[in-house]
């Protein structure tokens, strides 16, 4: 079990590693060449899995976490986590090898950039692996936030730094949604686990949370899996290093939503809301992705709008294969199986094709310094490897044979054109739709294709246009998209290998009701002159023709007006929201201390008065309380005289050490009541915090006095009052109440649990060991939160000064 | 903090090692007796900042050269590390553990791993407390 923890968290143990590595071994070996070693072995050992998989096994190891919450890091491992798995590790160890000679030895923050890369891929893994609802959502924002960092890469760069605010704001506005969707199933379920829910989907079923939980959750997967109108951050994500495109933005963080959605087909899946969003956005998304990359004239925001069509063909092929679980076991419910698979299917060729095209544009931009279609072209006749391997890619992604995304495709039509006829969910009335969309939609992915590798690779080739001299990318750049050029060809020729060994554990994960058997789900190349393939042969010959003419209408595309693009609206809302929110912040943060004094200890009164008055809380007993001694009289005493003091000093000296009287006075009650910790703490707080006050006020004007005007001091006495009588009233009545059993007996086992005489220590350090970690974490970020102010104000001042 | 206060210095030289040789003293003492990380930290920072006081910051800083930003940032690091040790023993996460070793001089010893965890506290309350007031102290 250890074992395989540690192959899930390597991504973060090694991260510790890097750098390092970096500062000591960079200047003789790329550091790129030691992180390889870390997802190359996870595959590996993934790798050894499959068998045990295929044959039908799932893993299960639980490691804990905060038992007492019962949170524990459940892991599952079943067909679709180990697809998932090899795809995060696989992908990864070739876009590593790319990265290595992509990212400069020399100028570019290596280490920067591969822990933040660790850092996504454990948390990845960490997502696919997971069963636990809360552990997944925990990892699931932990994708976001290393995207973001990715992204944000070259954050010199004004895009960078927008297009990874952009990616964050999304995202984890979708992952709060999904937490309350997680909360609502788990509230339902009654457990935290995913697979405890699905066996226990009675329970669910008919819940009145079922549809808002339904909703939220595919507010996550929509805007993690960019569809639409969520889409428009992944364009923008395209700042980041092409490592980081090829690797998030195509084959791995993006396809997160489609997990989900694949997880939560079980609980979901059969229920018309769900088939209409999943399938109907997923349309929706394939069809404008397709549309908006036509306009693009940057390869990577091609490529990108084609990745956001791609995934819209996924999802919609999940939304037409949980009609299987409303069919159930049957003919017409292994129709839908099937495609259930073709979602598998084109998932795994997608990360094939297009994380080989997005290391394709990276070679060209590495060598030509442009990605402009507009300056580019005739790179076939300089650039014949990368060449192939985009002719390789390009075609897969139209549709063609010889390659995989011809098969997959083929699968695709064949599912739009069963669900037309399903007649069920409203389907016989506008069904016909799914089959068109569909077609228009594959006929622009043709086109696009067309335009990506000929208008780069073909023509004439314009030296004068570029401003480097152009010659074929080294060797060591084009291993990893040669590696995925093949298997998209070797995958067109032996598709049931990759199906029996990977695709149907994945789909039997989805499907667990489904019996799936070898022989519904065999893919073949040729299946006779039917629908699949006369559709397939429409959309070559339109989109040829529209290729051909494409120089007349593309310009009219390019025209289509900026107001009225997702993105406008993007940013209209958000500098509307900012302005709004400018403004209702300047009326109450006006910069005076005293004002923000007089909101925090209102609202301090008003919520614990009224709660205590509303919930008839002041109950105050002193029938138990012990007699009071002389000495604890004279206390008060010294403790009143000294409270005084500080009210009526004239310096400020004067002032602070009464303060500090009052406070070594409290110490003292402490001695008194026998709490010797608490008496040592207060005394070494008193004396720590009486040096802080004191440079503190050094800053601060002389003390005058000076006479106020009627209403402040009025002010300041009701708050003053209303405070101190609502802590008395809250202490008083908590000593009157006796709501619990006391848990004092369990501290008193200390030596016992903790080997610890002292409860106290034991306490600190043992029983709520979480709480000491949490709060001197705090503690620490406060230090340097005051660190910086200070600092920065020194430091503008000096600025001013030099001006 | 400049000023040429013999009294002070003079007093200082001695209360400095009293009140360090104290804080350890309540640092080490605190699993059976009042006592632990946070207080002793704390009593450790304040014979720092008495150092200081009657010094000067940059006469104390020649000496003691360390960045109490980076103590501080040790000493969560410390304290989270003993967590995940825990972990790898197949253990909740920050289970802490003891045991009674016969050592040489000492005789029989409980050795408790919260001592490492606590040492993480004393470190990171010593680091933030000193940054603080030096911090401020420095803003002129």
């Amino acid at each position: 079990m250890i074992t395989f923890y540690i192959f899930i968290f390597l991504p973060f143990l090694f991260a510790f590693l890097v750098p390092f590595l970096y500062k000591y071994l960079n200047r003789q070996v790329h550091t790129g060449w030691f992180v390889l070693f870390v997802p190359l072995s996870i595959f590996i050992y993934l790798v050894e899995y499959i068998p045990a998989v295929a044959s039908g096994a799932t893993f299960e190891y639980t490691l804990s976490w905060i038992p007492s919450f019962g949170i524990d890091i459940t892991s599952y491992m079943d067909g679709l986590s180990l697809l998932f798995g090899l795809l995060i590790t696989g992908v990864g160890s070739l876009v590593i090898i790319y990265s290595i000679y992509y990212m400069s030895k020399v100028r570019e923050a290596l280490h920067n950039f591969y822990i933040y890369l660790l850092m996504f891929m454990g948390a990845m893994l960490g997502l696919v692996f997971s069963d636990h609802l809360l552990v997944l959502y925990g990892f699931w924002e932990l994708t976001s936030v290393s995207s973001f960092l990715l992204i944000a890469y070259w954050y010199e760069r004004k895009g960078s730094r927008q297009g990874a605010l952009k990616a964050l704001l999304i995202t984890v506005l979708g992952g709060f949604g999904m937490l309350a969707g997680f909360i609502m199933l788990i509230m339902m379920g009654d457990t935290f686990s995913i697979r405890e829910i699905i066996a226990n989907m009675d329970a669910i079923q008919g819940h009145a949370l079922f549809i808002p939980a339904l909703l939220c959750i595919l507010l996550g997967a929509f805007t993690k899996s960019a569809q639409f109108p969520f889409g428009i951050w992944l364009p923008d994500a395209m700042e980041a290093p092409t490592p980081v495109s090829s690797y998030l933005h195509s084959a791995t963080m993006v396809k997160a939503g489609i997990y989900l959605v694949a997880r939560m087909t079980p609980i979901f899946g059969g229920s018309a809301v769900w088939f209409w969003l999943v399938a109907g956005i997923g349309l929706v998304t394939l069809l404008y992705g397709s549309l908006t990359a036509l306009r693009q004239t940057d390869l990577k925001a091609l490529l990108a709008y084609s990745t956001i069509s791609q995934l819209g063909l996924i999802m919609s092929l999940l939304g037409i294969g949980s009609l299987a679980v409303y069919f159930g076991p049957g003919e017409t419910g292994t129709v839908f199986t099937v495609a259930t698979f073709a979602a598998v299917f084109h998932l795994f060729n997608h990360s094939t094709f297009k994380g080989s095209l997005f290391m394709v544009v990276g070679i060209i931009d590495h060598e030509t310094g442009r990605r402009d279609i507009r300056y580019l072209g005739g790179l076939m006749q300089v650039m014949p490897i990368t060449f192939t391997i985009a002719l390789i890619g390009g075609f897969s992604m139209a549709g063609l044979p010889p390659f995989n995304g011809f098969l997959s495709k083929e699968m695709f039509f064949a599912a739009v054109n069963d669900v037309s006829h399903a007649g069920i969910f409203g389907l016989n009335k506008i069904g016909m739709l799914f089959p068109i969309i569909a077609w228009v939609a594959s006929i622009f992915t043709f086109v696009y294709c067309m335009i990506f590798i000929f208008k780069t690779f073909g023509g004439a080739y314009r030296p004068e246009r570029l401003t480097r001299e152009v010659h074929e990318a080294p060797l060591g750049m084009l291993i990893s998209p040669i590696i995925l050029g093949l298997l998209v060809i070797l995958i067109f020729f032996f598709p049931n290998v990759l199906g029996e060994y990977i695709l149907i554990p994945a789909l039997t994960a989805i499907l667990p009701g489904m019996p799936i058997s070898g022989h519904d789900v065999k893919i073949s190349a040729w299946h006779g002159l039917n629908t699949e393939l006369i559709m397939t042969i429409g959309v070559v010959v339109i989109g040829l023709l529209l290729f051909r003419t494409a120089r007349r209408w593309i310009q009219v595309m390019r025209n289509y007006p900026q107001g009225l693009t997702l993105n406008h609206f993007y940013n209209q809302g958000l500098s509307g929201m900012e302005k709004r929110s400018a403004s209702l912040t300047d009326r109450y943060m006006t910069g005076s201390l005293r004002h923000y004094l007089i909101y925090i200890f209102s609202f301090f009164v008003l919520l614990l008065m009224s709660s205590l008055l509303l919930l008839h809380g002041i109950q105050i007993d002193f029938s138990n309380n012990a007699a009071i001694s002389i000495y604890e009289v004279g206390l008060v005493i010294a403790m009143i005289i000294a409270a005084f003091t500080v009210l009526l000093a004239s310096n400020r000296i004067l002032a602070i050490v009464s303060l500090s009287v009052l406070g070594y006075m409290v110490s003292m009650f402490f001695v008194i009541f026998r709490a010797p910790d608490l008496a040592l703490t207060q005394m070494v707080v008193e004396t720590v915090t009486t040096v802080l006050f004191l440079l503190c006020f050094y800053h601060l004007p002389k003390m005058t006095k000076k006479i106020e005007r009627i209403p402040f001091k009025l002010t300041n006495l009701v708050i003053s009052v209303a405070v101190g009588l609502t802590v008395t009233l809250l202490a008083l009545s908590a000593n009157g109440h006796k709501l619990f059993e006391p848990i004092t007996s369990f501290f008193e086992n200390a030596y016992e649990l903790a080997g610890a005489k002292n409860i106290v220590n034991a306490i600190l350090v043992d029983f709520r060991g979480f709480d000491t970690m949490l709060e001197i974490s705090v503690l620490t970020i406060a230090g340097l939160g005051v660190y910086i102010l200070v600092h920065q104000r020194v430091k503008r001042r000096g600025q001013r000064e030099i001006k | 903090m400049k000023s040429n206060n013999v009294i002070l210095r003079s007093v200082a030289r001695v209360a400095v090692v009293i009140i360090l040789t104290f804080s350890f003293y309540l640092f080490m003492n605190g699993h059976h007796n009042p006592g632990g990380g946070f207080i002793g930290g704390l009593s450790t920072a304040a014979a720092i900042v008495l150092m200081y006081i009657s010094f000067g910051i940059e006469k104390v800083s020649e000496n003691i050269r360390m960045d109490f930003r980076k103590l501080a940032a040790i000493g969560v690091l410390i304290a989270i590390g003993t967590g995940t040790a825990g972990v790898l023993f197949g253990k909740p996460f920050l289970t802490q553990t003891f045991g009674h070793f016969d050592l040489p001089i000492f005789g029989d010893t409980e050795l408790a791993s919260a001592i490492i965890f606590d040492t993480g506290v004393a470190l990171a309350v010593i680091g933030t407390a000193v940054n603080i007031i030096l911090s401020i102290s420095e803003d002129r």
